[in-house]
């Protein structure tokens, strides 16, 4: 680290220009203006801010969002982990283009992404109408935005598990098998111990992004106010009806939330690194 | 890539077993990915041609589309060369030199990843609108952030800010400066130094960056939707012209639209391919 000074002297040039330069625009681009939202929603009085955060419909829209969010991630650090496994340990004919594939939803834009879905899940389309004869609708309740925040949190987990997955040592399972153990066993005792870091952190990451998305959300979710109503649309909803105080409160909500997110990422990838120095001799 | 070096260790011959587990988990990976990504990616393109290519055609040359193909492409014209020159610099600080809250710096960067697009809406308009700190400022000059192209600008710039360094901070920090402390020594302008001697060693770092950022700004939807006010032929990009024809029933024209957005993702996914193969690193 530093030291002792404030920066450490180098023999190479531009560190002044490099080093304002982007301070100065990261103040301007992201913290004056996150700034900016932070105090109007500080001026609210406490008790009315308070009410606004707690509002039915506030509250109702949390539970959306981190519901499906959770749950999304949740799929995803299942099928995400099959996904990588095949992608890792196995070649089959179209590998390289489904490993290619896995970022889509990176690339893709949200919005497209969400007409495409609404119209692949709606009543009438490819597969809500075999959905609707089971008796299941997506589109337009909750179980879409939980389909459209799988798509969203898919590569977070599958970028996430698959580096774990090659680091895998395979000796340590041959020797498991040798002495005996059956496929689960190897599976539970050595492979999940040693990615189990990677599928963490692919699990926030995804609920991380999860919560905030609107994009992908808003054209399948039907956006039913206290039944299918993201936090990220209530705030936008807001704006709209010029209730600044309102859409300020529910943004520095999302915002301190971002910040704990954020935490726990960190705290889930040193608890990764400490585990892996720890655990597995290298 | 990297993923295919553990296939070939396979020595001993596969038992029933695990042939039975390995097609179950494959068919597995191939139907969850066909339902989640295929899908939709084909629902786009049979909507968009659901009348025909002429249809598809006339849908792409209707004004207001065109000229939110024209906001896109500008908007993208501005902002990524700015978050590319911002990266380049953030990457030249962080990975070149040690100093006291680099650590919060980097946290600082990547924090429009954690943050809703709304919010960086949001937050634009408590700064620029009507109501905003500078609101009247910008009113007595008569000058419009929000409900224009500046809001919208300012946005994507939001958004799209952490793309390029976020890819040349672990690059630059890995590849080391002994080589441009040896053309310095040798007596090398700092910019000479830069140009002939950093810029080689990241440049693929950079054109990967460059095709991630390009790809989210020109399809960033959350965040214009809120600055942006809808007016259509003024202030509409592509992604928010896709939702107007949606919300209209205009389903082909609002296919027509996405499956260019569409195409440009492919694209995107092809070049960064074609960036990780020809840098020989695995990506991500």
């Amino acid at each position: 680290m530093a030291g002792g000074r404030i920066v450490v002297p180098s023999p190479l040039p531009g560190f002044g220009l490099t080093f304002g330069f982007t301070t100065f625009f990261l103040s301007a681009i992201i913290l004056l203006p996150l700034g900016a939202m932070v105090i109007r929603a500080l001026g609210i009085p406490p008790s009315e801010l308070l009410a606004m955060l707690l509002d039915e419909r506030a509250v109702a829209s949390y539970r959306l969002s981190f519901g499906a969010a959770a749950l999304a991630a949740a799929i995803n650090a299942v099928f995400g982990f099959i996904v990588a496994w095949s992608l890792v340990r196995y070649d089959f004919p179209g590998r390289r283009l489904l490993d290619t594939m896995i970022d889509l939803p990176f690339a893709l834009p949200t919005a497209v992404s969400g007409i495409a879905l609404a119209t692949v899940f709606s009543p009438t389309g490819w597969l809500g109408l075999k959905l609707a004869q089971a008796g299941i609708q997506v589109a337009y309740t909750w179980l879409g935005v939980v389909v459209a925040l799988v798509l969203i949190g898919l590569p977070f987990v599958v970028r996430s598990v698959q580096p774990a997955l090659i680091e895998v040592r395979k000796d340590l399972e041959d020797a498991a098998e040798s002495l005996g153990a059956g496929g689960f066993n190897v599976f539970r005792r050595i492979i999940l111990p040693t990615i189990l870091p990677a599928l963490a952190t692919g699990f926030t990451l995804a609920f991380a992004r999860g919560i905030g998305e609107y994009g992908s959300v808003v054209f399948i979710s039907g956006n039913l106010p206290l039944k299918t109503e993201i936090t990220p649309l209530l705030i936008v909803i807001k704006l709209e009806q010029y209730d600044y105080a309102g859409a300020a409160a529910l943004g520095f909500f999302m915002l301190v939330m971002s910040f704990v997110m954020l935490l726990a990422i960190n705290l889930v990838q040193q608890w990764g690194q400490r585990r892996m120095g720890i655990g597995v001799a290298r | 890539m990297a993923a295919g070096a553990n296939v070939a260790t396979e020595v001993r011959p596969m038992t029933r077993a695990e042939r039975a587990t390995r097609a179950a988990l494959i068919a597995v990976s191939v139907g969850f990915l066909g339902l989640l990504l295929l899908a939709p990616l084909g629902a786009v393109l049979v909507q968009a041609l659901a009348k025909g290519l002429g249809e598809w055609l006339a849908s792409l040359r209707d004004p207001d589309t065109i000229s939110s193909i024209k906001l896109t492409l500008l908007t993208a014209a501005i902002v990524v060369p700015v978050n590319t020159v911002f990266g380049i610099c953030a990457a030249w600080a962080i990975a070149r030199f040690e100093f006291r809250g680099k650590s919060l710096l980097v946290t600082l960067i990547d924090l429009p990843f954690a943050v809703s697009p709304v919010i960086a809406g949001l937050v634009l308009v408590f700064l620029f609108g009507t109501q905003g700190w500078f609101g009247e400022w910008l009113l007595e000059r008569n000058v419009q952030v929000i409900f224009a192209v500046p809001g919208i600008v300012l946005a994507t710039i939001f958004i799209s800010f952490p793309y390029v360094a976020r890819e040349l901070i672990p690059l630059m920090q890995q590849q080391g400066s002994d080589e441009e402390v040896a053309a310095l020594s040798l007596g090398a302008r700092p910019w000479t130094t830069f140009v002939r001697i950093t810029l080689p060693k990241i440049r693929w770092g950079l054109l990967y960056g460059v095709i991630l950022c390009n790809a989210r700004v020109m399809g960033e939807f959350g965040a214009v939707s809120v600055v942006s006010g809808h007016i259509r032929g003024v202030t509409n990009t592509m992604p928010l012209q896709v939702e107007i024809l949606y919300n209209e029933y205009n389903f082909v024209a609002a296919f027509a639209v996405a499956s260019l957005l569409a195409m440009l993702a492919i694209l995107t996914l092809v070049a960064k391919t074609l960036v990780e193969w020809r840098s020989g690193t695995g990506g991500h």
